[in-house]
C-alpha cells in the first residue's frame, strides 16, 4: 500500500542540505550578533547622532531578503569580486540580521531603568563600567528571547539563498523532489529536519532563561 | 564638609531651587523636610553630580563638585547615597551587589572586599541572605541592602533620599533603625524625610524647604517643635 523511491542515500543528501543550512545560520548569526550588539548600543546610547544608521538599517529590514540576494549577487559580479555564493549568502544574511539584531538591543539596553544606571553611578562607577557590570548583563536578559527568535527566523530564511545557487536543505528537498516525484513525502522530512533544528536551539535557550529566571 | 551656596537649578523652565545655601559640617546629621516639589531630592542629586546646577557652587570637603575638571567618580567615592527607589541590582547576589564597586572603583581584592561587604551586611542585619538575589528578598531588606552598598564604600558622607518612603508601612522600623544606627555613629548625613518624628530625633538640625528655598532653619526643637514661618506650621500640620 506504501511505497516510495526516497533511499537512505536521499536522506543523507538532506542532512548534507541541512548542514549549509546550519553553517549559513551560524555565520549570519555571527555577523548579525557581532554588528547588532555595536549598533544597538550606539542607538540606544547616541539616539540622535546615529538617526541615520537607522535609516540605513531600515532599508534591510524593508526590502525582502529574496531581492536583496539576487541584487547583491549581481552587484558582486559587476564589481568583479570572486566571493563564493556561500560568502555572499552569509554577508547579506549576516547584514539583515544585524538590522534586526539592532533593534533587539537598542530595546534591552533602553529597558534597563534609569534608577539603577543612576544608583551605579553614584557608587563612583564610570560610564563604561556602568555599561559593562550592569547595562549590558540586565540588557542581555531582556534581548535574549527576542534574539533567539532571530536566530530561528534566520535559520528558516537561509532556505531562500537556493537562488543564488547554494544545495542548503530547501534545495536539496527540492532536487529529490525533482527526481522521485514524492513531494509530500519529501517536504514532510525536510520540515521535520527544520522542526529538529529549530527545537535544540529554542531548547537550549530556554534551559538558559530558566538559569536566569532563577535568580530574578 | 559640604558647603552648598547659593544654588540654583532648572528643568527647562521650571525652577526647582531657587539659590539655596546651606552648609553640612563633619558629624552633623541635617534632615531636609518639605512638600513635594519643593527641590530637596533634587538638592540631594546635586550634591554628588548627579543632576548639574545652573549656577552657584557646591563644594565637599572643598572640591568643586560641578567644575569641569572635577573627577567625579573619585568624588562619588566619598558620597554615599541611598534612593527612595532602592535601586538593587537584579542579576547580582545580595554579596555581590554591595562587593561590586569596592572591587571595580577601588580595586579591592575579591576577599578584601568580600570581607567589607559581609562585615557592612551583617550591619544592617542582612548576615543571612549573602547568596541570596535581591528578587527575593522584601523591601525593607533591599533597601538595608542598598545602604550596606553604599557603607561599603566606606564614604565620608551619606545622603538618603526618602529612604522609606516606598516602603510598607511595618518595614520603614527596620530602615529608619539602620539609619538611626549610622547617626549614632556619628556618619555625617543628609536626609530628605517625610518622617518628621525620626527627624526631630536623629538630626542636628532641620531645614524647611518651601518653592525652591530653604524657608526655615534650626534644630529639630526650633523648626519642629516650635516653628515660626506660617508655612512650616501649615506643613507640619498638614502630615500629621
Amino acid at each position: 500500500m506504501f511505497s516510495t523511491s526516497f533511499t537512505w542515500n536521499d536522506f543523507l543528501f538532506l542532512l548534507q542540505g541541512a548542514w549549509v543550512t546550519l553553517l549559513l545560520t551560524l555565520g549570519a548569526m555571527a555577523i548579525g550578533t557581532v554588528a547588532g550588539v555595536l549598533c544597538g548600543l550606539l542607538r540606544a546610547l547616541l539616539p540622535r547622532a546615529t538617526l541615520p544608521l537607522s535609516w540605513l538599517l531600515d532599508v534591510f529590514r524593508s526590502v525582502p531578503l529574496l531581492i536583496q540576494f539576487v541584487l547583491f549577487n549581481s552587484l558582486k559580479s559587476i564589481a568583479g569580486l570572486n566571493w563564493s555564493a556561500f560568502t555572499v549568502a552569509c554577508i547579506v544574511l549576516g547584514i539583515y540580521a544585524t538590522a534586526f539584531c539592532t533593534e533587539i538591543v537598542r530595546s534591552g539596553v533602553l529597558a534597563v531603568p534609569f534608577n539603577l544606571r543612576r544608583a551605579s553611578r553614584s557608587l563612583g562607577l564610570t560610564y563604561l563600567q556602568d555599561l559593562r557590570y550592569i547595562v549590558l548583563p540586565i540588557a542581555t536578559r531582556v534581548a535574549f528571547p527576542g534574539w533567539l527568535n532571530l536566530v530561528l527566523s534566520v535559520m528558516k530564511d537561509t532556505a531562500l539563498v537556493m537562488w543564488i545557487g547554494i544545495v542548503e536543505l530547501l534545495r536539496a528537498s527540492q532536487t529529490i523532489v525533482t527526481r522521485i516525484q514524492e513531494p509530500l513525502l519529501v517536504l514532510c522530512i525536510a520540515g521535520l529536519i527544520y522542526y529538529v533544528m529549530s527545537l535544540v536551539v529554542a531548547r537550549l535557550g530556554a534551559r538558559l532563561e530558566t538559569r536566569w529566571q532563577e535568580n530574578d | 564638609m559640604i558647603e552648598i551656596d547659593n544654588v540654583h537649578k532648572s528643568f527647562g523652565e521650571l525652577d526647582v531651587i531657587k539659590g539655596v545655601s546651606l552648609r553640612v559640617n563633619k558629624g552633623e546629621v541635617v534632615s531636609i523636610i518639605g512638600g513635594s516639589g519643593s527641590g530637596k531630592s533634587t538638592l540631594l542629586m546635586c550634591i554628588n553630580g548627579l543632576e548639574s546646577i545652573k549656577s552657584g557652587s557646591i563644594r565637599v570637603d572643598g572640591t568643586e563638585v560641578h567644575a569641569p575638571g572635577t573627577d567625579i567618580n573619585k568624588l562619588r567615592q566619598k558620597i554615599g547615597i541611598v534612593f527612595q527607589q532602592w535601586n538593587a541590582f537584579p542579576h547580582l547576589t545580595v554579596l555581590e551587589n554591595v562587593m561590586l564597586a569596592p572591587r571595580k572603583v577601588l580595586g579591592r581584592s575579591k576577599q578584601d572586599a568580600e570581607e567589607m561587604a559581609v562585615k557592612q551586611l551583617t550591619h544592617v542585619g542582612l548576615a543571612d541572605k549573602l547568596k541570596v538575589f535581591p528578587g527575593k528578598l522584601s523591601g525593607g531588606q533591599q533597601q538595608r541592602m542598598a545602604i550596606a552598598r553604599a557603607l561599603a564604600m566606606s564614604p565620608d558622607y551619606m545622603l538618603f533620599d526618602e529612604a522609606t518612603s516606598a516602603l510598607d508601612p511595618q518595614l520603614v522600623g527596620e530602615v529608619l533603625d539602620t539609619m538611626r544606627l549610622l547617626a549614632e555613629e556619628g556618619m555625617t548625613m543628609v536626609l530628605v524625610t517625610h518622617e518628621i518624628r525620626f527627624a526631630r530625633d536623629v538630626s542636628d538640625r532641620v531645614a524647611f524647604f518651601r518653592n525652591g528655598l530653604v524657608h526655615e532653619i534650626g534644630t529639630p526643637d526650633q523648626v519642629i517643635g516650635n516653628p515660626q514661618k506660617p508655612e512650616t506650621i501649615d506643613f507640619l500640620k498638614s502630615i500629621n
